[in-house]
C-alpha cells in the first residue's frame, strides 16, 4: 500500500491552504491531496463575479501556481474520488478500488449546491453555480439566451444577475422570502441591493415560490411557475439555494457531524489524527461563543492554516473574526462579524444612498456590521468587534464622529 | 522578469521573480513569501496585503486611491507611501521594487 502521509480529502481553498501551511509549519512526510476536480485549487468567489462577467480569465483564477506545489512536493490527485476512510488502520479507499495509508487525515471536503427539488428540476436550460465548469456551461449556454430567470436572491443569485446584467442580458430573480437576503441582513441592506438591480435593469420578484420549471417537448424550460400561478418566460434558469456541506464520508468513518464535521479551536477531530476545515466545519467562533460552520474563503483559509499547525504538533487556536464581502455591479459589500441574535440596529449615513454602514448590536454589545461602500467603516468595525470595545449607540449615526476614538 | 523584493518585519529580505501583469501581491503568494495574506483573494476587499513601497519606486507604482485608499486609512500604522499589493500590477519598470511587509499581517 502506498504511504501518502497527510492525506488531504478535497481540493478547494482550505486544501490548497492546508497544503501549503503544512510545508511552511515544517511537515516533512508526503502531502497527497485527493481532488475530484479537474484542475488545481482556483478561486471560488470570482466566478459569480469577475470569471462569469468576463472580466476575469481562468488563468488568474489558480489559487498557486502548479510550479509551488512541484517544489513543496504536494502531491495533486486529481479527479479521484474517496469512497471510504477507516480511522482505525488509518487508510483511504478510492473509488477506483486503491487503497492509501495515512499518518495524518484532513476533510477538506467543502459543500455542494442544494438541489432544487420540484418538477423540471432536470429539463435542460436550468444550471446552477458552484464549479469552474458549472460557470464555464453557463456562459456556453447563455448565448442566444433570451430570458434569464435567476431562483434564489442570496449572494450568488445577486452576484449573477449583475455580472449578467453587465453582460447585457436580461434578468429576473425570484426570491421565496419577503425580501431579498433576509437570512443574512436588515431591512435597511435587503432595501438597498433591491434598489440597486431594480436601476440596473433586473426584475426583482419576492415572496413567490417557485413551483415548476415548464419545459418545451423538446425538454428545454421555456417558463418557471410560480405556486400563486404566476409565470415567468425563460430559456435559462440558475438556481442559487445554498450549499449543503459534504460530510457523508466523515460521517460514515465514524467522526461526530452536526451542521458540519465537528472540530474544536484547533481544527481537531475527536480522532487525534484527523482534522477539518473550511465549508464542512463546525467550529467554536470566538467572540461569539457559539458553535459555527462558516461558508467563506476567508474562514477557509484561515483554518487551513489552523489545522496545519495543529498537525505539526503545534498549537494555534482559530483566533480570527468572520468576515465576507460580495461585489455587485459599482457596489462593494463588506461584512465584519456575524449578526446572528441582534437586537437592535443603528444606520450610519444616508440608506438611500450608496454609501453607509450597518451596525448590529444584542443589547449594548456589537455584533456585526455591513458596509456599502464604506471600507474605512469595515476595518473600523473589525477591529472595534474584535477587541470588544464599547461603543456609544448615540454616536454612530453622526458622520463626523471619528470612529478612530473608540479604539 | 522583473526581480521583487520582500522585506518582512525583522527585516529579512525575499527575492522573487514575478511576471508582468501579475500584482505584487500574487509574486508573494507564488513564491510562498509569508507577510502578506490575501484573504479576499486580491479584488481589494481585506486590506491584509498591506505593503509600505520602497519610496524611490512609489513614482513607478503611483499611489493608492478610491476605494484602496480608503481602506489603508484605517489599516494598522498607515504610512503615506502604504499600498495594497493587490493593485499594484508588475511593470517591467518595476524591476527591483522593495516592499516592506507590516508585524500585523504574520
Amino acid at each position: 500500500m502506498t504511504h501518502c502521509g497527510c492525506i488531504i480529502i478535497g481540493g478547494s481553498h482550505a486544501a490548497a491552504q492546508l497544503a501549503v501551511s503544512l510545508r511552511q509549519e515544517g511537515w516533512q512526510e508526503p502531502i497527497t491531496v485527493i481532488s475530484d476536480a479537474s484542475s488545481l485549487p482556483y478561486q471560488r468567489p470570482p466566478l459569480s463575479k469577475g470569471f462569469l462577467a468576463q472580466k476575469v480569465t481562468a488563468d488568474k483564477l489558480l489559487i498557486r501556481p502548479p510550479a509551488l506545489y512541484e517544489t513543496n512536493q504536494i502531491d495533486f490527485r486529481l479527479q479521484q474520488v474517496v469512497s471510504a476512510v477507516d480511522p482505525v488502520n488509518k487508510q483511504v479507499t478510492l473509488a477506483n478500488g486503491e487503497c492509501l495509508a495515512y499518518s495524518k487525515l484532513a476533510f477538506c471536503t467543502g459543500a455542494r449546491v442544494r438541489r432544487i427539488e420540484i418538477c423540471g428540476a432536470d429539463a435542460k436550460g436550468i444550471h446552477y453555480l458552484r464549479d469552474l465548469q458549472d460557470v464555464v456551461g453557463l456562459q456556453q449556454a447563455l448565448t442566444g439566451s433570451q430570458q434569464i430567470v435567476i431562483v434564489g436572491g442570496g449572494y450568488i443569485g445577486l452576484e449573477t444577475a449583475a455580472s449578467l446584467r453587465q453582460l447585457g442580458h436580461s434578468v429576473t430573480v425570484i426570491e421565496a422570502a419577503p425580501r431579498l437576503l433576509q437570512r443574512v441582513t436588515a431591512p435597511a441592506v435587503s432595501e438597498y441591493f433591491q434598489r440597486l438591480h431594480e436601476a440596473n435593469g433586473v426584475t426583482i420578484v419576492t415572496q413567490k415560490q417557485v413551483a415548476e420549471f415548464v419545459t418545451a417537448e423538446s425538454g428545454v424550460v421555456t417558463q418557471v411557475l410560480c405556486t400563486d400561478g404566476s409565470t415567468y418566460p425563460a430559456d435559462l434558469v440558475i438556481v442559487g439555494i445554498g450549499v449543503r456541506p459534504n460530510l457523508e464520508l466523515a460521517q460514515a468513518a465514524g467522526l461526530e457531524c452536526a451542521d458540519g464535521i465537528v472540530v474544536d479551536e484547533y481544527a481537531r477531530t475527536a480522532d487525534p489524527d484527523i482534522v477539518a476545515a473550511g465549508d464542512c466545519a463546525q467550529h467554536p467562533l470566538p467572540y461569539y461563543d457559539q458553535l459555527k460552520r462558516l461558508e467563506s474563503v476567508p474562514n477557509a483559509m484561515e483554518q487551513a492554516k489552523v489545522a496545519a499547525a495543529t498537525l505539526c504538533g503545534k498549537s494555534k487556536p482559530y483566533q480570527a473574526l468572520p468576515w465576507f464581502w460580495s461585489d455587485q455591479y459599482q457596489t462593494k459589500l463588506q461584512i465584519a462579524g456575524l449578526n446572528s441574535g441582534y437586537d437592535k440596529t443603528v444606520i450610519r449615513g444616508d440608506q438611500t444612498t450608496h454609501n453607509f454602514s450597518v451596525w448590529y448590536f444584542h443589547e449594548q454589545r456589537l455584533l456585526a456590521v455591513d458596509c456599502i461602500n464604506q471600507p474605512k467603516d469595515f476595518m473600523l468595525a473589525k477591529a472595534l468587534i474584535s477587541q470588544n470595545k464599547a461603543i456609544d449607540q448615540s454616536q454612530l449615526s453622526d458622520l463626523d464622529f471619528d470612529l478612530k476614538t473608540w479604539l | 522578469m522583473p526581480l521583487i523584493k520582500y522585506v518582512d518585519h525583522s527585516g529579512n529580505e525575499f527575492e522573487a521573480d514575478v511576471a508582468v501583469g501579475k500584482t505584487v501581491m500574487e509574486g508573494a503568494l507564488d513564491n510562498m513569501i509569508d507577510g502578506i495574506l490575501a484573504e479576499c483573494g486580491g479584488c481589494c476587499s481585506c486590506a491584509t496585503c498591506h505593503v509600505y513601497v520602497d519610496d524611490a519606486y512609489l513614482p513607478i507604482t503611483g499611489p493608492a486611491d478610491g476605494m484602496e485608499k480608503e481602506m489603508l486609512s484605517a489599516v494598522n500604522d498607515p504610512k503615506a507611501n502604504s499600498r495594497l499589493s493587490c493593485q499594484i500590477v508588475v511593470t517591467e519598470e518595476m524591476d527591483g521594487l522593495r516592499v516592506e511587509m507590516p508585524e500585523s499581517q504574520y
